[in-house]
Order: C-alpha cells, then sequence, then structure tokens
C-alpha cells in the first residue's frame, strides 16, 4: 500500500461492505457460539426476528416516525434562530463581540443536562423534545456560521466593492454565496448531533419514539429490540447524510464542476 | 486634462510590538491624464501595490489625497474598477455572470446586461465559455474574465495589479497584447502596476519607476512608441534602448531592496 494511492471503486465498495460482513460474522460466532449469554447479547437472527415484530406487532414506524419528527422539528427550528444570526455575526464584527462570548459558553452547556429542567417547564411533551434538540443544536451551528461567513476570502470581497457593491450586497452577494456549501455542510454535521440529544431526549419521560422503545426493551432485557433500534438510527443517519449531500450536489454544482 | 490626481499621498503602517510604523509610501504626486495608460514599474516590496489600492479605495492614505475627475476619493467604487493579481473571480458564478456583476450591483435589467456582456465576452476572447465555472478555466482565462468584468462597469479608470504575474511568459505576452489592443481600441484611462520592465514599456505611454521601500518616485519616463504595438516591438532597438534604461534604474532598486530583506 502507497500512501494516497486512490483506491478503485470496485475495491471500494467491497472493502466497505467487508467491514459489516466481518462485524456481523464475529457477531454471529459469538452468540450461536455461545460463547455470550443471550440475556446479554441476542443474535443475529433474534434481532431480526425482534425487529419484524417491532414492525407487525408494537407499530415501531409509528415510533420511526415520531422520533424524525422530534429531529428535524428541532433542527430546523434551529437553524431558521441559528443561521441568520451567524452570518449577521460572521459579517458585523459589533454584532459578534455582542454575541460571541454567550454563544461560546451556551455551546459547552451539555443538552442532556437541561433535560430534567426542560421538563419542569414544557412537561414531558413534543415541545419539551424539541427544545432538547434546539439548544443541543443552535449554538454549534451560530458559532460555525459565524466562523465561516467571518472567513471569506478577503479579495472577494475587495472586489466586489471595487465593482460598486454596497455593503448590503456584500453579505447578500458575496459572503452569503461564497460561504453556502460549507453552511450547508455544516448543518449535516449538526444534524448527526441532533440524533444523539433525541434518543437522549427519548430515554427519559418519553412515551414513544426510538429512544423510548430501548428503554422499554432494557426492562424486558430483549437486547435484538435494542440492537435493532441501534441500527435503525444508524441507517436513518447515513439515509439523511446521503440525501443532504445529494441536495448540495445539485444546489452548488460549481463546487464540484 | 487631468484624469486622476494622487496627491501628496503616503502611507505608514503602524509598527507591531514597539517596532516604529513601515514607511511604506513616501509622500508622492502623480497626475493621470485622460485616456492614459501608465505602468507603476518597481522592485517587489516598494509599495506600488499599496499605492494601487488607496487610489482604488481599499487602503487609505497617511497623508494626501487622491483625485478622480476632482472628486476626492473616500472609499471603493464602481469607478475605479480594478483587476487583482489574485483570481478573483467569484467561483459560484459563471463566467457571464462573473461579468454581469457590477451591472447587476447597479440594478442594470437583465436584457440590457446581456447586450454587455456578450460584448466583452467576444472582445477578450471568451465566446464558448459564458457558461463555464471560474474553475473549469485556465489563469489566462480567469484573468481575460476579470478584466472584462471590470471594464463592463464602464470605470472611469481601470486598475490593475500585477493582473499577469501568475502566468506563464507566453500567455502573458498574449493577455498584453489584448489588453493593450483593447486600450487601443476603446480608450482608456488605465494605471497598471508590475516588476516585470519589459511589460512596463510594452503597454505603456508613461513608465513611474518607483523605488525600494520606502516607495517614492524614482524616474518618470515617457513612452514614446508608435500604436498599435504588438509583440515585434519588444525585439527594436527603440524599445530595446528603453528597456537598458530602465534596467538600470531598477536594477540599483532591486539591489537595495535584497539587501534590506
Amino acid at each position: 500500500m502507497k500512501p494516497l494511492e486512490p483506491v478503485g471503486s470496485t475495491a471500494k465498495i467491497v472493502l466497505g461492505i467487508l467491514f459489516f460482513v466481518l462485524l456481523f460474522a464475529a457477531w454471529s460466532w459469538a452468540t450461536f457460539g455461545g460463547y455470550v449469554s443471550k440475556t446479554f447479547l441476542a443474535d443475529p437472527l433474534t434481532m431480526l426476528r425482534d425487529g419484524w415484530e417491532l414492525f407487525v406487532l408494537y407499530g415501531f414506524l409509528h415510533d420511526i416516525g415520531m422520533t424524525v419528527w422530534r429531529v428535524f422539528g428541532g433542527f430546523v427550528l434551529a437553524a431558521i434562530v441559528a443561521v441568520p444570526l451567524g452570518i449577521a455575526m460572521g459579517a458585523y464584527k459589533p454584532i459578534e463581540a455582542f454575541f460571541e462570548p454567550f454563544v461560546s459558553f451556551a455551546r459547552y452547556l451539555p443538552a442532556s443536562a437541561f433535560i430534567p429542567l426542560l421538563i419542569l417547564w414544557a412537561g414531558t411533551g413534543e415541545v419539551q423534545k424539541l427544545m432538547v434538540i434546539f439548544i443541543g443544536s443552535v449554538f454549534q451551528i451560530i458559532l460555525m456560521v459565524a466562523l465561516s461567513i467571518g472567513g471569506t476570502r478577503r479579495d472577494l470581497v475587495e472586489a466586489a466593492y471595487t465593482l460598486g457593491a454596497r455593503d448590503r450586497g456584500i453579505v447578500a452577494r458575496v459572503m452569503l454565496p461564497a460561504n453556502a456549501p460549507e453552511i450547508a455542510e455544516i448543518l449535516r454535521l449538526v444534524l448527526g448531533w441532533a440524533w444523539t440529544y433525541v434518543i437522549v431526549a427519548e430515554l427519559i419521560g418519553a412515551s414513544s419514539g426510538i429512544g423510548h422503545m430501548i428503554v422499554d426493551s432494557q426492562s424486558l432485557l430483549a437486547t435484538g429490540q435494542i440492537i435493532f433500534g441501534i441500527i435503525v438510527i444508524g441507517v436513518i443517519g447515513l439515509v439523511s447524510d446521503f440525501l443532504f449531500k445529494a441536495v448540495n450536489r445539485v444546489l452548488f454544482p460549481w463546487k464540484f464542476a | 486634462m487631468t484624469k486622476l490626481l494622487v496627491e501628496g499621498v503616503s502611507r505608514r503602517f503602524p509598527g507591531r510590538k514597539g517596532a516604529g510604523p513601515t514607511r511604506a509610501l513616501e509622500p508622492m504626486t502623480i497626475g493621470v491624464a485622460q485616456n492614459d495608460f501608465i505602468t507603476v514599474l518597481g522592485p517587489s516590496g516598494c509599495g506600488k501595490s499599496t499605492l494601487l489600492r488607496i487610489v482604488a479605495g481599499l487602503d487609505r492614505p497617511t497623508t494626501g489625497r487622491v483625485l478622480l475627475d476632482g472628486h476626492e476619493v473616500k472609499g471603493p467604487g464602481a469607478d475605479r474598477g480594478m483587476v487583482f493579481q489574485s483570481y478573483t473571480l467569484f467561483p459560484w458564478l459563471t463566467v457571464a455572470e462573473n461579468i454581469a456583476f457590477g451591472l447587476a450591483e447597479r440594478g442594470m435589467p437583465e436584457a440590457e446586461r446581456a447586450a454587455i456582456v456578450a460584448d466583452f465576452v467576444s472582445k477578450v476572447g471568451l465566446k464558448g465559455f459564458e457558461h463555464h465555472w471560474p474553475k473549469q478555466l485556465s489563469g489566462g482565462m480567469q484573468q481575460r474574465t476579470a478584466i472584462a468584468r471590470a471594464l463592463a462597469n464602464d470605470p472611469e479608470i481601470l486598475l490593475l495589479d500585477e493582473p499577469f504575474g501568475a502566468l506563464d511568459t507566453q500567455t502573458r505576452g498574449l493577455m498584453q497584447e489584448m489588453l493593450l489592443g483593447i486600450w487601443e481600441r476603446e480608450k482608456k484611462t488605465v494605471m497598471f502596476v508590475t516588476h516585470d520592465i519589459e511589460e512596463a514599456i510594452f503597454l505603456a505611454s508613461r513608465v513611474v519607476v518607483m523605488t525600494a521601500r520606502p516607495g517614492r518616485i524614482k524616474a518618470d519616463i515617457t513612452v514614446d512608441l508608435p500604436h498599435p504595438r504588438d509583440y515585434h516591438l519588444k525585439t527594436t532597438p527603440a524599445f530595446s534602448e528603453l528597456k537598458a534604461r530602465l534596467t538600470e534604474e531598477i536594477r540599483a532598486e532591486a539591489v537595495l531592496a535584497a539587501t534590506e530583506h
């Protein structure tokens, strides 16, 4: 193997799949071979059967729907607040000086630690779930967007000035389009984090959702269901990631030309 | 008639941590006549780019002022088009959209813009590339687009900061002829900064030579070579004579600059 030598497209796919095959093989070996107690780790077949039952008998589709809606609801709310604020902070230094210390501080507040407080304030309903996602995402997006906008190439800004652009034109027609792909990338990244917050939010005080199902399964020692739930989360994350990338490709052809 | 007047302009950059301020430009006065093509020639680090940035309004002079048509320059504006050494096309806009940028900022309707853009696309020889992204173009094509973008705005003066500095010699020669051709046909006031002696003579009707830092005007030489010019000019005796003279002027400065840094 040579450093940085590119890998062929077929080999790339085969290698990627190989990992999952080996993972399943190791798992099967440990469980079917009797090396791990069934109580603690279900075997792959049990996991699949449990998964099937979840869909057919326990309405798991509804749980998935609830979780997806919470993630996207909270995430979209966070993006609506954070992207414009991040742009304003990145472009205008007094605005940045005003918000930056607080946002930097708030960024380190763990969203999960707010759950007890949010339950007191908002109960165990949807508002509380959305707020967890919101708190977990909003500060991250603000800071990263501000950083990206603030890092706009100076020579592009200067070129726009010499072409007669005014201050607002600089923000709207230089800083924004120049950084739009990066902002999309930031949103994709933070959406991934939002998925971890939603499960935590659903572990406590929820009556639906994938996280709720996982807690329920724990009390029944149904490890197959837990693993199935975790895999479902991974698959949904993978799909949303893929969609995000596909949309970026359509929105920013200049980046990929 | 004087189009641009640089009047007693100097620039100091504040020193860092106890070091004294850096004198980039000593007070200098330059007048540029309407439709004149002047080149500012100097060794690297002599402040010639600073001078151009001050004229563009991207930097403020420490003393003095810049007058364009008798009005003091307070900041950057569409009346002074600029072409930078670095590639500054907007990567998210196509060639045509880049050229139309200034017109769009001015609020010109789409149809009017399209006619002007098509005109400049053909002037800089980019027909067929209108819908390419900058990243798909060679360096020379990017700079041609940048020149078209600046000219489409119909500025009072065109400022160029070593626009061909990053290009190979052959491409640079072609670009010089293209730019000169446009100037000969359209008559624009042009201020062109370079460290390349041949380029300075070939393009200009006047060469202003600057000293090493702090930049001062060392010589102001009229280039009395006939127009239209093409690459043959570079091998004529008159051209060589000027080149020899300027080489002497600039060499002393280059030596000075090299020993200082």
